[in-house]
């Protein structure tokens, strides 16, 4: 047993590390080290960036423009960025669309928009759950008529993260209403400019607009758009769920979120002496740093399996459930360590570069402000992609056979 | 043993449930946390004709001399309605202080006036440094002339810019963390050098940075014993603790209430979610958690104006412990329960949860007050 990357790996690692000191711009790395507010051109210059180098497309096969790196590659680029402070890339394009174009769709659509994602030229965004369609997914209700050469789409689509920003949708429709309900869903993707679609913000709890409803009424989408088959989409949108997988447990930003809990212990002071020399406090940190250790070789011990192309297990449900736990414990903890001062709601302090009225000490407003939106925003992370007890009903089924 | 409210707290409890269902509800709440000044005048004359600001006021300042479960009842309904007017800092903590540490010319001027709605109070206590030590203070009191100066600068006072009148408190002798040597100020919201930056809370409410500097106070300034105000101190936070606590319970009962009407009418699957055991068994969670409260938020408000100071500071302790502890374990199942909708705004419970989260962090979260209670082992 080693429980050691290879020197191969860690030489990747290394090189991975090597180009964030030189390309990551200081400017986005403050923030995501920080917990600042990040914008559409943090997260899309980052991509670009990644992209000169050839590596946007980190998971993609060679074939597409990718690396085709193997998973265990791919973990240690996502730990390595996000410790670097590197925002984390959107999914909705790279490893969720891309990977239903690459599989299911024609070659005219893989030449119109693969090389776009890849480029971050084109914002996507996904257009899955509908206000009774969250968990029971199949049971959507956007209906998407065959008119000539274009569907007409009408319905709802909600929990769409930051649509307001986006070129394009993928979206489930229904296209057949008999027979079961997973028979009948189409997989269509959707120019958000299109007439007849409006997004509405959803204000989140930490007061943030990051999800949003979009509502079709008319909508008329050229029939080249769909992917595959009519009525085969459910088939698609599963195996786009299977690729939500990689980079699950969220290992590298917890680490780092790690580190600034430990940085923000010693700088809080408690009766006038720093936090961190309260043993209660310690304890706290000390078992979230070790269920994060644990975690970590559990991830890696999935990336062995994986390698050695054991059957896929209900890892990816394990990884999800316990990595929302301590990203959630991490947030909490930060408020925490504050104690009463998580109390200001200091909105404008969240906006990098922030030159309002000081409030109390030097840099006490920028650094108290994102403790508790995050604690609050963070609540998402064990309902989003498969609420946690989904997740459970999956190992239950899976891994015990109940 | 006896559990039941008399007929005159009933009878509050119902006045303050139709005024919330006639004039607070949710709507009209977002409308008072949009505006400029982030809470209600209005709401607060209202308050005054009721008679909720005279309640725990002695009957010889113009107060009804109510007693600590009269407010026990009053901080509950202002949980349901997660009320964002000043009652904590104005009426709980400021005029509790008055009360109890200022002298009578202070208490005749200042006392009436809050209960008739016209004065605000505030207390300045907690600094950038303490945390959740209480004798941790920098500010000081100087001798000035016959009166005093005052330097430094306070930390999350709540309502701080709202308040016509702020309770400093101060160091008049020995250091930072010392019990004695502490004083109580009572100072003009326009006094010279009092600079205040007002800012909203993530509950909704107001809270303020008070900076101090050279504020300068007549001999009448000072309230009560010089250096002697530890055990004023002390008890402020076991009375705001008791009213914390029935506040959260206010809260959670409502949360509960909403999270249960949520899994009966949210359907996935073809059926109502709560028809899911998994769900079923952490709603029993919640319940168990909040009845558990609820007991030790009735221990509070039973032994808070007890004399024997070490008894009520434990069964203090105990109830703000578990207060915290209860309340997370509510707050995250709620939201959890709700989805995604829990996750916005446009539910209520999502703004019940927030304020339940913040009710952890004042006057001391959950393991700090496990902290005190496991020191108290050693002293036994």
């Amino acid at each position: 047993m080693d429980l050691n990357y290879s020197p191969e790996e860690e030489s990747f690692r290394q090189e991975i590390g090597d180009f964030c000191r030189a390309e990551l711009p200081p400017a986005i790395a403050a923030k995501v080290l920080g917990g600042q507010r990040l914008h559409k051109q943090d997260i899309a210059g980052w991509q670009k960036i990644l992209h000169k180098k050839g590596w946007a497309g980190y998971q993609w096969p060679k074939a597409f423009g990718g690396c085709e790196w193997d998973a265990t590659q791919q973990s240690i680029f996502d730990e390595e960025t996000a410790l670097h402070g590197a925002p984390r890339l959107l999914p909705f394009g790279l490893k969720m669309v891309a990977p239903v174009i690459m599989a299911f769709g024609n070659r005219e659509q893989q030449e119109r928009f693969l090389p776009r994602i890849l480029a971050a030229e084109d914002w996507w965004c996904q257009g899955y759950s509908e206000p009774g369609a969250g968990s029971d997914l199949a049971s959507l209700k956007t209906r998407a008529e065959r008119r000539g050469d274009h569907y007409i789409v009408n319905g709802q689509k909600t929990w769409n993260t930051l649509g307001q920003h986006a070129d394009w949708i993928f979206c489930l429709v229904r296209t057949a209403s008999e027979g079961r309900k997973q028979e009948g869903i189409s997989f269509l993707l959707i120019d958000m400019k299109t007439p007849g679609i409006t997004v509405r913000p959803i204000i989140t709890l930490d007061g943030e607009h990051e999800v949003n409803e979009v509502w079709f009424e008319d909508v008329a989408v050229p029939a080249e758009n769909l992917i595959g088959e009519e009525n085969k989409g459910w088939t698609y949108a599963k195996f786009l769920l299977g690729h939500e997988r990689a980079n699950i447990a969220g290992i590298g930003a917890s680490k780092r979120e790690l580190v600034r809990l430990k940085e923000l212990a010693r700088a809080t002071l408690s009766g006038g002496r720093p936090l961190i020399e309260d043993a209660r406090f310690r304890d706290r940190i000390a078992q979230v740093e070790l269920e994060l250790r644990a975690l970590e070789i559990t991830n890696m011990r999935m990336l062995a399996a994986e390698r050695e192309k054991r059957a896929p297990g209900p890892e990816a449900s394990m990884l999800k459930i316990r990595g929302s736990e301590i990203q959630q414990t991490l947030t909490e903890l930060m408020m925490q360590a504050v104690g009463p001062q998580a109390l200001p709601f200091l909105f404008e302090a969240m906006e990098a570069g922030w030159q309002g009225e000081p409030v109390g000490t030097d840099g006490w407003a920028e650094t108290i402000a994102p403790l508790a939106p995050s604690y609050f925003n963070y609540r998402k992370v064990s309902i989003y992609g498969g609420s946690n007890e989904i997740q459970k009903n999956i190992i239950s089924r899976i891994a015990l056979g109940l | 043993m006896n559990f039941n409210f008399s007929e005159e707290q009933e009878l509050l409890r119902d006045t303050l449930a139709s005024f919330i269902k006639r004039d607070y509800d949710f709507e009209a709440r977002r409308g008072i946390l949009e505006s400029e000044a982030g809470w209600s005048r209005e709401t607060w004359t209202t308050f005054a004709d009721m008679g909720l600001l005279a309640l725990p006021l002695p009957e010889e300042h113009g107060g009804l001399g109510g007693n600590a479960i009269d407010l026990f009842v009053a901080m509950e309904a202002i949980g349901r309605g997660l009320i964002v007017e000043p009652f904590l800092a104005t009426v709980v903590l400021g005029a509790g202080l008055v009360a109890r540490a200022g002298t009578e010319s202070q208490q005749a001027q200042v006392l009436p006036a809050v209960a008739s709605g016209e004065c605000l109070l505030a207390y300045a206590h907690g600094e950038h440094a303490a945390r959740y030590v209480l004798s941790h203070v920098e500010t000081t009191a100087t001798a000035d002339g016959d009166g005093w100066r005052l330097d430094g600068a306070k930390t999350v006072v709540l309502h701080g810019a709202q308040a016509d009148k702020l309770i400093v408190s101060a160091r008049t002798r020995g250091n930072a963390g010392d019990e004695d040597g502490l004083s109580l100020f009572l100072v003009d919201a326009n006094a010279q050098g009092l600079h205040r930056s007002d800012y909203p809370t993530q509950d909704g409410a107001r809270a303020a940075e008070v900076v101090l500097k050279s504020v300068r106070l007549g001999a009448d300034g000072l309230m009560g014993e010089l250096h002697q105000a530890w055990p004023h101190i002390v008890h402020a936070q076991e009375r705001a603790i008791a009213a914390l606590c029935a506040e959260a319970i206010g809260i959670m009962d409502l949360l509960n209430q909403d999270t249960i009407s949520y899994l009966q009418t949210r359907k996935q699957f073809g059926v109502a979610i709560g028809s899911f055991q998994a769900l079923q068994h952490r709603m029993v969670d919640m319940l168990l958690a909040t009845e558990q409260a609820r007991s030790m938020a009735y221990l509070a408000a039973v032994k808070v104006d007890t004399d024997e100071a070490a008894e009520r500071a434990k069964a203090l302790a105990q109830a703000k412990a578990m207060i915290g502890q209860s309340g997370r374990t509510v707050g995250q199942a709620a939201v959890q329960l709700h989805g995604g909708m829990g996750v916005t705004l446009e539910v209520r419970a999502a703004h019940l949860f927030k304020r339940l989260t913040m009710i952890n962090t004042q006057f001391g979260d959950a393991d700090h007050h496990l902290g005190q209670l496991s020191d108290g082992l050693l002293a036994a």
